[in-house]
């Protein structure tokens, strides 16, 4: 069966142009890039030609990217970093709505003693500047904020936050996994200590990422080993994987503007179309300042999973905020910090697109989601007439 | 994504009986939009009292919608008597099984079929005041909800509660009065027995059959996944003695794999008084 794969946010298709860049790193080229002969330093270059195509996407220094297994372990190497380098500080700010990957680390540095200030949304998914900048303290660690919301696409103004924080001589870091490739990056012109991307969410290969360190803010070692990385991270390299990621960087910033014109104009196609076809389906967070290829809408009185596992029998691939999705019994922690009614949570559906999304794609989801929110809606006990009796909570 | 079994999904794809009795004789309903699963079910008698008809409406994941349907299945044709002797587990077995994080679906169905023959016999839909204090705030769940559910399942943890009734899976602040409850039935339970069990007592070939089964199709599996092997050498009453192969040998956590994996899955598939020994061959 075709599979029209809307989940782009979750993970991207490897771009052809770099599984082929990658290919002769497994087979051929499979020296060591610290070896000392010949043989290792051919990789070695190669890696460096990666780091410089990097670079050269945020606007930085080569050596200020170090190369890392993904978006993960960027996330935790800068806000350890940030707090392994001021012992004295022990307060964060950060938001209800980052990535796990933010989060827990934070609830993680919760129970070793540190205060964490976690700023709200409005309904939007929009964040209180004033709040913001009243939360910083002279003990404040760091500050960690997301780029771009990976279930809602908006976007956060970073740039502004982290002018603030750098007056006040607070370390930034920005989790931009969502945000590279859709939004241009210089760090010349934002004043982030700290930012990370993820290879596989630029169609670039799966277990690579990269944190962007700013050549003054301080780094903290924490795998010991080696002296890969410049001594910032040991172990040998994931050569393949980050050859993989510089050709990703490149492929992604090729024509950018282009490429976002086409998937915001199919992103806007699909929901128009959905929200004109279904009704009670609503939108959720802004519709201005959100990523070109997110989609995050609504539909009352069904439920997320059924509606995904209804879409996979057309070879739909997409996601959902709804408790039954996760694993855990309650909606998405993004859809619950910006208010979003149960009735809405629950019957959440994210779709995510890329360069290679397709009209046809678009088309096939627009003829086939009517019929399925309709025949899950036929089946459920709940309508806009009973509403009022049955929300408890 | 879940493991579904191939029932669960047909019972999701193509429902059996969803829709409304306009002239039922009794209705059920539990659940909440805030929950995320509700579930309303209407039954019709025949003159002999046998239910002669059962819809379903089901909002929630689709293994809330397999359990429903499957439900309205199974009562159809049973007198009131038989129908309230239904239990969750009869529900997810006739299912082939849920995945555990989703026995909640299956006991929703058994909560409607309690309501509903509540209401036929003309008693008022369950009130949470008349079955004890509400102990998880997040999902309305009662002190004696969580009760039978860990009689009659057999649970023994805080996490197997959340499963099979969604209390603890919040706000997570009810976890202590969970361990006092679970802890209070400790020592009550062995009244709980599975039912194959007591019918078939068992038989040396019986459970060398199980065993082997077990091995072959559960635990072989699972050790391969990381690399490793087990060979079944002899079965002596209650004593199994297996060698463990490939990524196992000289792994240093080979004995807690055999007791907490190998002994514990045959002690719980096949018969408690199973005992593990390794044989170095």
């Amino acid at each position: 069966m075709r599979v029209v794969y809307l989940d782009n946010n979750a993970t991207t298709k490897t771009a052809p142009e770099v599984v082929e860049k990658m290919q002769p790193y497994f087979e051929e080229y499979y020296g060591n890039p610290s070896s000392m002969h010949n043989f290792g330093g051919l990789v070695q270059k190669e890696i460096a030609l990666a780091r410089e195509s990097v670079a050269s996407g945020l606007g930085c220094l080569a050596r200020e990217v170090v190369f890392t297994s993904g978006g993960t372990e960027a996330d935790n190497a800068a806000i350890f970093s940030a707090t392994g380098s001021q012992p004295d500080k022990k307060h964060l700010v950060t938001t209800r709505v980052e990535h796990p990957a933010v989060l827990s680390t934070m609830k993680y540095l919760e129970g070793k003693g540190y205060e964490v200030t976690y700023l709200g949304v409005d309904e939007k998914g929009r964040l209180d500047m004033q709040e913001y900048l009243d939360s910083l303290r002279p003990d404040t660690a760091l500050v960690s904020v997301m780029y771009a919301n990976n279930e809602t696409g908006v976007i956060f103004p970073v740039r502004d936050m982290a002018l603030a924080a750098r007056e006040k001589g607070v370390l930034f870091h920005t989790d931009s996994v969502q945000a590279i490739g859709k939004i241009p990056m210089d760090m010349k012109d934002l004043p982030v200590d700290y930012l990370v991307l993820s290879g596989h969410k630029i169609h670039g290969p799966k277990g690579v990422g990269a944190v962007f360190v700013r050549k003054k803010s301080p780094f903290r070692p924490y795998i010991m080993g080696g002296h890969q990385e410049n001594g910032r991270r040991a172990g040998t390299e994931n050569t393949t994987g980050i050859i993989g990621l510089g050709k990703a960087m490149e492929l992604v910033l090729k024509n950018m503007d282009q490429k976002n014109d086409e998937m915001s104009r199919l992103r806007n196609k699909l929901e128009q179309g959905l929200l004109g076809a279904v009704t009670n389906s609503k939108v959720n967070g802004e519709t201005l300042n959100r990523l070109p290829n997110t989609l995050n809408i609504s539909f009352s009185y069904v439920e997320g999973e059924a509606i995904l596992l209804m879409l996979d029998q057309f070879g739909v691939c997409a996601s959902s905020g709804s408790a039954c999705t996760s694993g855990s019994l309650e909606p998405s922690h993004v859809l619950r910090a910006m208010g979003v009614p149960f009735t809405h949570a629950h019957g959440s559906v994210r779709f995510s697109l890329s360069r290679y999304t397709t009209e046809d794609e678009i088309d096939l989801v627009l003829e086939k989601m009517p019929g399925i929110i309709q025949r899950l809606r036929d089946m459920s006990p709940f309508s806009a007439d009973s509403e009022a009796i049955c929300a408890t909570k | 994504m879940w493991e579904y079994t191939d029932k669960v999904k047909e019972h999701f794809i193509n429902p059996k009986n969803a829709g409304t009795i306009e002239d039922a004789d009794a209705v059920g309903e539990v659940g909440s939009l805030a929950c995320g699963d509700a579930l309303k079910l209407y039954i019709k008698l025949d003159d002999a009292g046998r239910i002669k008809d059962a819809k379903f409406k089901t909002f929630g994941c689709a293994s809330a919608i397999a359990s429903s349907s499957v439900l309205t299945e199974m009562i159809k044709g049973k007198t009131i008597e038989e129908a309230s002797k239904i239990t969750n587990r009869d529900i997810a077995r006739e299912l082939g099984g849920l995945p555990k994080e989703k026995m909640h679906c299956s006991v929703m169905g058994q909560q409607a079929l309690d309501a509903t023959l509540r209401n036929l016999r003309g008693e008022p839909p369950v009130a949470q005041d008349l079955e004890g204090e509400v102990v998880c705030e997040c999902f309305g769940v009662t002190e004696d909800q969580i009760r039978k559910a860990i009689t009659d399942n057999n649970l023994s943890t805080v996490e197997d509660v959340t499963h099979f009734t969604k209390a603890g899976g919040g706000c997570t602040e009810c976890v202590p009065d969970i361990e006092r409850i679970l802890e209070e039935l400790k020592g009550q339970k062995p009244a709980v027995q599975e039912p194959e069990r007591t019918e078939q007592p068992m038989t040396n070939i019986r459970r060398m059959q199980l065993v082997t089964r077990v091995i072959d199709e559960e635990i072989r599996p699972s050790l391969k996944k990381d690399g490793g092997d087990i060979d079944l050498v002899d079965i002596d009453g209650t004593i199994v003695k297996v060698a463990l192969r490939g990524a196992c040998t000289g792994c240093p956590s080979s004995q807690v794999t055999l007791k907490n994996f190998v002994e514990k899955r045959l002690r719980d598939r096949v018969d408690e008084t199973i005992r593990v020994e390794e044989v170095k061959s």
